[in-house]
């Protein structure tokens, strides 16, 4: 019997496996990623990624900017939602310099922020799509994404790096187009949504493609301290926005939709459910929106108009001290979170009283959750891979800082 | 869930680490504890561990050069959060840059891995214990560490970008 058994042992093949490089260039990560792969024909053994190829220094850049100068840095984190980096940044600041805000600018922020997690949405969701081979959904998706472009355009005259707001407030306050242009969208995106998600989430092909795709436990989540959409995929109900309230937002009501598998197709329909929750809180907003300025009386950090830099002696004083930075900056240090577009994105800041930061660290979602990917992966199927990393959404502006 | 309150936590801290606690502040409604580093990983788990502070997730970990603080250059920062009771937590730790050693987190919380890769990357923090500690956004072959103050970004003889027009 042993003898037996010992021949088996022997009979056995090695095993071969094969090196597949995935990236950094390939169309189906969407960024630039590389993962060394190692197969077992079809299935992955192990994954090794690597970063950086984006990098671009921020946090060493930050150092030698006045803290206005710094909001287009945070524009290229995640590209896919800059003004809820805008934002951030602005809200940190404020915090530093305890500044108090007019109730109209942060419902004003509300509707922004709010317009670009489904701008961010849109894009995740219809590219998971793209991925498992539903190409149409995202055609009919992505014409939507572009009208809050233009939308966003009549903030701030940008689309893609926003640079929207000012530390303070907005620069001006929302046209009249803008508000056309809001209506028009809450009247006929619920439609095309609707459609979309009447054509994937029920779907066969989908779903048997998506469910059980690239699952995490709600533990081993936590451990790895995911956040956003892919946590609460998970089934843990945190969002920045309910536990630590920022602009207002404990003014609106809103449901946190969570998952229970931590699977692709949960956290699919996490992101569904959070752009219906995200239009109810523009409409709140819109509903609720307060009188008041556009801005906060700070004049040592926010830009007088025009007109007063020409013609009176204050607003020529302080708009030269903005722009020059003699501004007094309050020494300490500050923590402050809001929830972007794929989780807690925090800005920890470390002021020495100078004119810029002394030491600024974007806490970035995707960079701290994109390290679970091999463990997500292995096991599983290539093609599974290439839609687990879509539905993670993972921004390699924001990956790589 | 009773809610934890800084103070609480503060003293609980303090009866359980004595002087090993440098000092602890509220910072814009954070509690930040500086702690020496040769308490700083029992500092973490315990905060971890314990039954009623509970700060299971590991928000950020990060560092900060300051040469002017001697023997003490390098700060490592970590921000924990208790998610039930909604409880936020900033630990500090200093060490030198001549012995920049520190216990990894990373058998506490996973996440810690590539958080404390980017400090070493930028820093030179060496995480003992880490289970692969090498660069991670900067290229495989990187001497040195950029973050690090000695490092300028910009070119030197430029002098509009002078410290003292910084305020420094």
């Amino acid at each position: 019997m042993s003898t037996t058994e010992k021949n088996t042992t022997t009979a056995v093949e090695e095993k071969e496996y094969n090196i597949l490089n995935l990236g950094p260039t390939h169309p189906a990560t969407h960024g630039i990623f590389q993962n060394v792969l190692k197969m077992d024909g079809e299935i992955i053994v192990e994954a090794e990624p690597t970063i950086g190829y984006i990098h671009r220094a921020f946090e060493k850049i930050a150092e030698r900017r006045p803290f206005y100068q710094i909001t287009t840095l945070t524009d290229r984190l995640n590209y896919c939602s800059s003004p809820i980096n805008n934002m951030g940044w602005h809200m940190t600041v404020e915090k530093l310099i305890g500044a108090q805000l007019p109730k109209k600018v942060e419902y004003m922020r509300v509707i922004v922020m709010e317009l670009a997690r489904i701008a961010d949405h849109i894009i995740c969701n219809s590219v998971i799509a793209v991925d498992t081979g539903a190409l149409t959904g995202f055609t009919y998706v992505f014409q939507w994404r572009e009208k809050i472009y233009e939308m966003y355009e009549e903030i701030c005259g940008a689309r893609l790096t926003t640079n929207v707001g000012r530390i303070g407030g907005f620069e001006r306050d929302f046209s009249d187009k803008f508000h056309k242009k809001l209506n028009d969208f809450l009247a006929d995106f619920p439609a095309a949504w609707k459609e979309f998600e009447s054509l994937i989430n029920r779907n066969r092909i989908f779903m048997d493609r998506t469910i059980g795709c690239g699952p995490i436990t709600a533990e081993m989540a936590l451990e790895y301290s995911f956040t956003g959409p892919n946590l609460r995929a998970a089934g843990v109900d945190y969002d920045v926005r309910a536990m630590n309230p920022y602009s207002s937002y404990q003014d609106f009501d809103f449901v946190i939709p969570v998952g229970t598998n931590g699977d692709t197709y949960d956290r699919f329909m996490v992101r569904n459910e959070e752009i219906w929750q995200s239009l109810s809180i523009i409409k709140q907003a819109l509903e609720k929106m307060p009188e008041g300025k556009h801005h906060a009386d700070i004049p040592e950090f926010y830009l007088p108009p025009k007109e007063d830099v020409y013609t009176t002696m204050e607003g020529l004083i302080w708009h030269f001290k903005i722009v020059m930075g003699e501004t007094e900056v309050p020494k300490g240090e500050v923590y402050h979170a809001v929830e972007g577009g794929n989780g807690e994105l925090g800005f920890y800041l470390v002021s020495d009283g100078g004119r810029a930061p002394y030491r600024l660290h974007f806490r970035r979602p995707c960079y701290i959750y994109y390290q679970a990917y091999p463990e997500m992966i292995k096991g599983g199927m290539l093609s599974d891979a290439i839609i687990t990393m879509s539905s993670m959404n993972v921004i390699a502006g924001e990956l790589d800082a | 869930m009773a809610t934890l309150t800084n103070e609480y936590v503060q003293s609980r801290i303090a009866s359980q680490f004595g002087d090993k606690i440098t000092e602890q502040v509220e910072s814009y409604g954070m509690l930040t504890v500086t702690v020496h580093h040769e308490a700083y990983f029992d500092l973490i788990k315990w905060l971890k561990e314990d039954a009623e502070i509970n700060c299971m997730f590991l928000t950020d970990l990060t560092a900060a050069h300051y040469p002017d603080r001697k023997e003490e250059e390098l700060n490592v920062v970590v921000h924990l959060h208790n998610l039930p009771a909604n409880f936020r937590i900033r630990v500090k730790t200093y060490i030198a840059s001549a012995h920049p050693h520190l216990p990894s987190l990373t058998p506490l919380y996973k996440g810690a891995n590539w958080m404390e890769r980017e400090s070493f990357d930028f820093f030179g923090v060496k995480f003992t214990g880490h289970p692969k500690l090498k660069t991670i956004l900067n290229v495989d072959d990187m001497d040195y560490h950029p973050m690090l103050k000695q490092y300028p970004m910009e070119d030197q003889t430029r002098e509009d970008k002078d410290n003292k027009y910084f305020g420094r």
